[in-house]
């Protein structure tokens, strides 16, 4: 279904877009991206004018305002380096649909180049850096959540999974439906706020069930999701980006 | 216990699911069912090539649609040839119509039914009863829907949403059938009631699953012998259709009978497929003597004019994008309000029944994408929902009806600010700042989010801001 992506060799810098949501909310998630990439000694450039990919205005069907933003981001990236996003919601976005909302503008050659050098954070730790990971942390049972965008827009089931699967300490407990959406879905979650509620109120009950101390994701809409509900119900579990995770356990 | 037929549309799609959501029978009963569902299509497809068998599909279909009107004028030669009768109807009125006349020129009084989505789609039904005509369902789901004055909530499995315990109440109440948790005893009692009604019927009111162009057969899949039965005991029998239903080769049913029937119930084989290629022969000894297909364009010519949603065409009705829709699974069939409920009915619907009426429909997705990956015959469901969204709320100039009627000058004016502020990175990063700054005052309660969810707190230092202090930090 995903085409087969033919990854580069290791390079010495890349670009880092933080995607809005972890600017505003969860920075310490992109701070620790930059640490993961910099202890593989790749340089990180964080373009200091980059705002957000586009995809709400996008997938709320306000294209011309989505391509307005998405123009916006286009030319912060004028080296042929690898553009690393912690996010599969903003890579999707980038990724696959950046070529459509540009198709027969002057934009649509850079937009096909900005496209081809997208990578998901874990997707690039897996299979560019080829990440070897020692946990310095305890015994813990961890559950995952990887976004629907990462897992069917980016094709990107294993990788998170990958990541945690080489912390010694660290149990990845299995959920039930956990290929099934959190109920965050952006604008989804205003619209339709009930429905959202029904799918988050499953997830967090699925992870508690599974017997997880902690959950992580590679999505800061899933975590502000997910994470804000097992708060409002006062669960034990508490949510992490995988980045701030994967840092906490090995630094 | 049910609501009367008619009660669901699709302008109260937010009231509709949520007294779903709060019904914790429908809950369990769909839940239940969509699990089991999702279980037997992955074992069905597991020692299949699944990917290519989509793509071959996939391919089948728009080679069909490509020759779209070539291919139902063969079809009309064809069939004719064979000695059914063609008839073309422009929209479900008309459809009715065509029936009814036939119905009444035989004088019918009775007529029996397979399973019809399109039918459904044109309100045949009540169309009948108006020209005194008894219309009776014979799909065992579609019966008790009807018995209960009901309408199918899943094309596929049209009660699904009842379980064991409100059947039993609902053949007992209707058909005085004894109460009992014995499926088989209640599929026993339908099966004879329901041969009476067979053999006294005038007319038999079937779909069809294929129609083949250059052989002009009607091929229709089925698992109870009610569709052999509506199509072979009356003297009379009409396939209903709608237009995009046409296939060009024989050899391409094999393929989509392969996926269509592990997509929808995870099957390998169901207990009939019927190919009908005419009436009753000189010297045969059953069969109808008249066969009549009626295709039906109810707006799918419209849909055709345009290269992406062209792709709704595709759709052969498995269902498996309701199975698997997170949506679905949760509120129901019946709170979508339209004839085909789910990721497929959210992308068809718009254009049968316009914008205005569905303006909910697409936006009730997560874009989670569960639907574009096992639709057998790769349609881009989320991308379709994207683009009827922007048809919703852009400035009406597409060519789906009811196109603009979401738009608002409010939501406008906040896209438009949300854009200026985004295109404009310092003060982007001032208003980052300045919400970090106050997020003492952030609001702990923000509409329904907080209903169900913490308020997100804004960071005190945002990413900008904190990359900045950490490399002036030295990286430490």
């Amino acid at each position: 279904m995903t085409p087969v992506k033919l990854y580069p060799p290791r390079p010495e810098r890349v670009y880092l877009f933080g995607t809005c949501l972890i600017d505003m909310f969860f920075p310490e998630a992109g701070l620790d991206a930059v640490r993961l990439l910099e202890r593989e000694g790749i340089e990180v450039v964080y373009p200091d004018n980059q705002t957000c990919c586009g995809q709400p205005a996008y997938t709320s069907g306000y294209h011309d305002e989505a391509r307005e933003v998405a123009r916006a981001q286009l030319g912060l990236f004028p080296e042929p380096w690898p553009i690393i996003v912690p996010s599969g919601s903003c890579g999707g976005m980038m990724r696959k649909h950046y070529p459509a909302l540009f198709a027969g503008t002057p934009e649509e050659q850079q937009a096909r180049d900005v496209a081809s050098r997208i990578f998901e954070l874990t997707e690039f730790l897996v299979h560019v850096c080829q990440l070897k990971l020692e946990d310095k942390g305890g015994e813990e049972k961890v559950a995952m959540h990887t976004s629907c965008s990462a897992r069917r827009e980016m094709g990107l089931a294993d990788t998170g999974p990958a990541l945690l699967a080489q912390l010694g300490q660290v149990e990845l407990v299995e959920q039930v439906r956990s290929a099934e959406c959190c109920g965050f879905g952006g604008t989804f979650a205003v619209r339709h706020p009930q429905v959202s509620a029904a799918m988050v109120e499953d997830k967090s009950q699925a992870i508690e069930q599974a017997g997880a101390e902690h959950f992580v994701t590679s999505d800061c809409g899933c975590l502000m999701n997910i994470g804000g509900h097992l708060a409002h119900r006062g669960s034990d579990v508490a949510g992490e980006h995988i980045a701030s995770y994967l840092w906490r356990r090995t630094s | 216990m049910s609501q009367p037929v008619e009660t669901f549309t699709p302008q109260q799609f937010h009231r509709q699911s949520r007294e779903a959501l709060a019904n914790p029978q429908i809950r369990a009963n769909f839940r239940k069912a969509m699990d089991g569902l999702m279980d037997k299509r992955r074992d069905a497809f597991a020692e299949w090539q699944l990917e290519e068998l989509r793509q071959l599909g996939a391919n089948i279909r728009l080679r069909a649609l490509a020759h779209l009107p070539d291919l139902l004028e063969q079809l009309e030669a064809r069939c004719e040839a064979n000695g059914i009768r063609v008839h073309w109807a422009e929209d479900g009125e008309q459809a009715c119509r065509i029936v009814t006349d036939i119905c009444q020129r035989h004088g019918a009084r009775s007529v029996i039914k397979g399973k019809s989505m399109v039918s459904e789609e044109m309100h045949l039904n009540a169309h009948l009863e108006k020209a005194g005509i008894e219309a009776l369902e014979s799909d065992l789901g579609e019966y008790l829907v009807q018995l209960n004055e009901q309408t199918p909530s899943h094309i596929i499995m049209p009660a699904i949403h009842l379980n064991t315990d409100e059947i039993s109440d609902i053949m007992h109440d209707n058909t005085g059938t004894e109460r009992t948790r014995d499926v088989d005893a209640m599929t026993a009692a339908a099966r004879a009631q329901l041969r009476e009604r067979f053999m006294a019927a005038d007319v038999g009111v079937s779909g069809v699953n294929f129609a083949v162009a250059e052989t002009g057969t009607l091929c229709l899949v089925e698992n109870e012998g009610n569709g052999r039965m509506t199509t072979t005991v009356p003297p009379v029998h009409i396939a209903v259709t709608g237009i995009e239903k046409v296939v060009e080769h024989l050899a391409d049913v094999p393929p989509l009978y392969a996926l269509l029937t592990r997509s929808a119930t995870g099957q390998h084989v169901t207990t009939y497929f019927n190919m009908i290629s005419s009436p009753r022969r000189e010297g045969e000894h059953d069969g109808p003597r008249e066969v009549h297909l009626v295709l039906v364009d109810n707006g799918r010519s419209n849909i055709y004019q345009d290269d992406e949603l062209l792709d709704t065409l595709r759709c052969i009705r498995c269902g498996a994008c309701m199975n698997h829709c997170p949506v679905y699974t949760r509120v129901g069939g019946h709170s979508y309000g339209t004839t085909y409920p789910g990721p497929i009915g959210s992308i068809l619907m718009p254009h049968l029944m316009g914008l205005d009426a569905t303006r909910d429909l697409p936006t009730a997705s997560s874009l989670c994408g569960a639907c574009g990956e096992v639709c057998p015959v790769k349609i881009p469901i989320p991308d379709l929902l994207v683009r009827l969204r922007r048809e919703a709320v852009g400035e009406g100039r597409g060519n789906v009806p009811g196109a603009g009627s979401k738009r608002t000058s409010k939501e406008v004016a906040a896209w438009k600010s949300w854009q200026w502020l985004a295109t404009h990175p310092s003060a982007w990063r001032g208003a980052t700042g300045i919400i970090g700054k106050l997020r003492g005052l952030a609001p702990a309660h923000i509409g329904p989010w907080t209903e169900y969810r913490t308020a997100p707190k804004p960071a005190a230092v945002p990413l900008h801001r904190l990359i900045k202090q950490y490399r002036k930090e030295g990286r430490s």
